[in-house]
């Protein structure tokens, strides 16, 4: 059965590899949900975050397929059970419906959201959680008008605790062979 | 980037290190070994010609007609040779021609470098003339792909791009680079590149895998070997006859591993495969043990997945790691080069014999012969056959010629009956089924082996999509045959529209130019012939003549290719007739 999956891709950043990380999933018509791209804990190393809706057996080909281009060094994929997980969702709400005391106000209290930024005309909500949490808000905001909303990709930490400069060692050795 | 080098200052570097990023691209050549190239020039890539013309002394450069010729030239050169092939092109349309070849080579495994020429680094993205986006359209159908735009970065780019080539599961790169970068000085150092950080290229194999292969193949009362063109890229054609003859293991080949064993070795059963031998196929579900050596489960061999050796343990040596459970389920996965893992694996098994169950093989070898291949190999009456034509061709090569085909019936048939007595001897598009891949792929596999005999079989379709490259015979003066099965049909997709489309011949009928007339303008001893009676001595002039030669065979227009897994059955219902 299809479901919701995290991979994540370490390779060294260079011109035209999220084409190639991205045409592992475009030929086999696999639907990006959200990607992010940043830094890694090893200096050189960057990491992407793919959420994507497969099969577990869909997810060992395609790390499989991705491990095997040149320049990336490691992919792996996740169940959500594997992951902690986060995405951060920016809300711009007009400002008249922000004042002491209105009901969009206790929304945010609510939701433990935060008030990022009060500006003349509008003031920016965040609001860090997962998609469930973050999607619930924006159906509770959205009665007092939302000008603007945006959502990052998905930022996951894994559980298991080899560290991945643990896998790049062994990958040394087995490229110098 | 890690792959750029920094540019030298002019005070460390003695003068004659000084060079062009043009010349520093042929310096990268020849230090790869690299003394042929296929090949056709353009604006964007004139520097690196300029140099070309400078270094042919060293480098012999192929013209060929299409840049699609240059790139099933190159693999033709790397399949006969065992070496990496290279070709070249010009920017826009230069490079697009090139992506037929480049997705055959990809999919075929087959070690090769193409160098691009870019419209300078500043006019990127501008549109401009002859720009296309060569990085984005080639990474889906490339091993690995880089644009150079800064001189310096040439050395290293091209050390690991040969590297790549030709390591690990081959495959094709493509080097994309821009008219500046040619232009531009650097100081030229030459290291090979013998690692690539994030790439294994030869993996650990797997101590106790391997013995649990072994434990398997020990116990086995019905093993069976399906062996592709892994065997011939790792060179292992030794060990893998070593492995076969202690096992006494029934071995069968992919379109791809053909020659990788000779042809009449008591333990080869044939051919896997939708037009493949039947004992091969039908056997496939009686066997109680897989060994699955270089090759890939690609559906044409497999059939209907769900049909496929589900009562089998399977064991998959195979040096690429994605294939792995990629279509068949493995029980024991030994990821590793061929040889290698070959090496290790034959002193761990018994010396065995499997009698009856090759015995099997030989009672469905018989049934093939009575429904199949008496008639498609020795009719008496009618139209000649493809079949009678590839079986007298044997008699006069004894197994010794390169077999280069194009796609399609003739391109099976020659598959089926052609018969190979040392490696690296069958040419053809097995994964992509490139029509038009044929004639210039011979070039190439003559050019690599110029002393092996070495035979086009091409169709009338296929033959016509490439027909230009009979200009490089008469340039480069190649001495390859070319044997046209001429049916005057679309022949395979015309038996699949009697076979499954109610003989609807939808665009299959071919109104053909007169080939002799063509060859003839060429410059190329041709002939065709119509008559049985002919085909013996035909053949045999063919042969002998010194140079090129062009032999039309008219053949029956309607002739199917059997036997037949049909599409979507599996593979123990493969019909006879």
């Amino acid at each position: 059965m299809p479901q919701q999956i995290t991979i994540a891709v370490f390779s060294e950043n260079k011109a035209g590899l999220l084409h190639r990380v991205t045409t592992s999933f475009t030929r086999r018509k696999i639907n990006i949900e959200s990607l992010t791209a940043s830094q890694s804990e090893v200096p050189g190393i960057h990491r992407y975050t793919i959420v994507v809706e497969i099969t577990p057996e869909d997810a060992d080909k395609l790390v499989h397929a991705l491990e095997k281009q040149v320049d990336i060094q490691k992919a792996f994929w996740y169940s959500n059970d594997e992951i902690i997980y986060r995405e951060i969702a920016l809300y711009k709400i007009r400002a008249e419906a922000m004042t002491d005391g209105s009901p969009a106000l206790e929304v945010v209290d609510r939701h433990h959201a935060r008030i990022l930024s009060v500006e003349e005309h509008f003031t920016v909500i965040q609001k860090t959680g997962r998609r469930e949490a973050t999607t619930q808000l924006f159906e509770e905001l959205e009665p007092y008008g939302i000008l603007e909303f945006v959502r990052s990709g998905r930022v996951a930490i894994s559980r298991p605790m080899k560290e991945l400069k643990d896998y790049l060692a062994e990958l040394k050795v087995a490229s110098a062979r | 980037m890690s792959t750029t080098t920094k540019p030298d200052t002019s005070e460390t570097s003695s003068p004659s290190n000084r060079i062009t990023g043009s010349e520093a691209v042929v310096r990268c050549l020849l230090e790869e070994g690299v003394d042929l190239v296929f090949g056709y020039p353009g604006g964007a890539i004139m520097p690196v010609y300029d140099e070309l013309y400078k270094y042919s002394d060293q480098i012999h450069h192929v013209l060929v007609r299409h840049e699609q010729g240059a790139t099933h030239a190159a693999q033709g050169y790397a399949r006969s040779s065992g070496r990496v092939g290279a070709c070249i092109a010009t920017s826009g349309p230069g490079a697009t021609n090139l992506i037929t070849g480049i997705a055959d080579a990809m999919i075929d495994s087959t070690p090769m470098v193409c160098i691009t020429g870019q419209v300078p680094k500043h006019l990127l993205g501008s549109d401009a003339f002859q720009e296309t986006d060569v990085m984005g359209i080639t990474i889906p159908v490339t091993k690995w792909s880089f644009q150079i735009t800064d001189a310096s970065e040439i050395p290293e780019v091209f050390a690991k791009a040969f590297y790549v080539a030709k390591s690990g599961r081959p495959g094709p790169v493509v080097i994309d680079i821009t008219k500046n970068a040619q232009f531009g000085e650097l100081d030229f150092h030459y290291e090979p590149c013998e690692v690539v950080k994030t790439y294994v290229s030869r993996p650990n194999i797997g101590r106790d895998a391997l013995q649990e292969a072994a434990d398997l193949i020990n116990s086995a009362e019905r093993p069976y070997i399906l062996f592709g063109q892994g065997v011939i890229l790792s060179e292992a054609e030794a060990e893998l006859k070593t492995f076969v003859e202690k096992a006494g293991i029934p071995a069968a080949w992919t379109i791809m591993g053909l020659s990788a064993m000779n042809t009449d070795h008591p333990l080869n059963v044939g051919m896997l495969g939708m037009h493949g031998n039947y004992g091969p196929n039908v056997m496939i579900n009686e066997c109680d043990v897989m060994i699955a050596i270089g090759m890939r489960f690609d559906d044409r061999v497999t059939g209907n997945l769900d049909k496929f050796a589900k009562q089998a343990k399977v064991i998959h040596i195979e040096i690429d790691r994605a294939e792995i459970d990629k279509n068949v389920k493995t029980d024991v996965a030994l990821v590793g080069d061929a040889k290698e893992v070959l090496n290790l694996l034959t002193p761990l098994v018994n010396e065995n014999s499997h009698d009856a169950w090759h015995q099997k093989f030989k009672e469905c070898d018989a049934m093939e012969f009575d429904k199949v291949i008496k008639d498609e190999c020795s009719p008496t009456d009618g139209m000649m056959t493809m079949g009678e034509v590839i079986k007298n061709l044997n008699q006069h090569t004894n197994g010794e010629a390169i077999i280069v085909t194009d796609v399609g019936q003739h391109q099976m048939v020659a598959c089926r009956y052609a018969e190979f007595n040392q490696s690296k001897s069958n040419i053809t598009s097995g994964g992509l089924g490139t029509m038009g891949f044929g004639l210039p792929a011979a070039i190439g596999a003559k050019l690599g082996a110029p002393e092996r005999q070495v035979i086009a079989v091409v169709g009338d379709g296929g033959i016509q999509m490439t027909i230009e490259e009979l200009g490089v015979i008469l340039q480069t003066d190649v001495h390859v045959k070319i044997l046209l099965l001429n049916n005057e049909f679309l022949g395979m997709v015309r038996q699949w529209q009697q076979l499954f489309f109610d003989k609807r011949y939808s665009a299959t009928e071919m109104v053909n130019p007169d080939f002799q007339k063509i060859a003839e303008a060429y410059k190329i001893e041709a002939k065709r012939i119509d008559e049985r009676a002919d085909l013996d001595q035909a053949i045999q002039d063919m042969l002998n003549h010194e140079g090129a030669y062009f032999l039309e065979v008219m053949v029956g227009k309607e002739n199917n290719v059997f036997p037949m897994v049909p599409s979507g059955a599996g593979v123990s219902e493969i019909r006879l007739e």
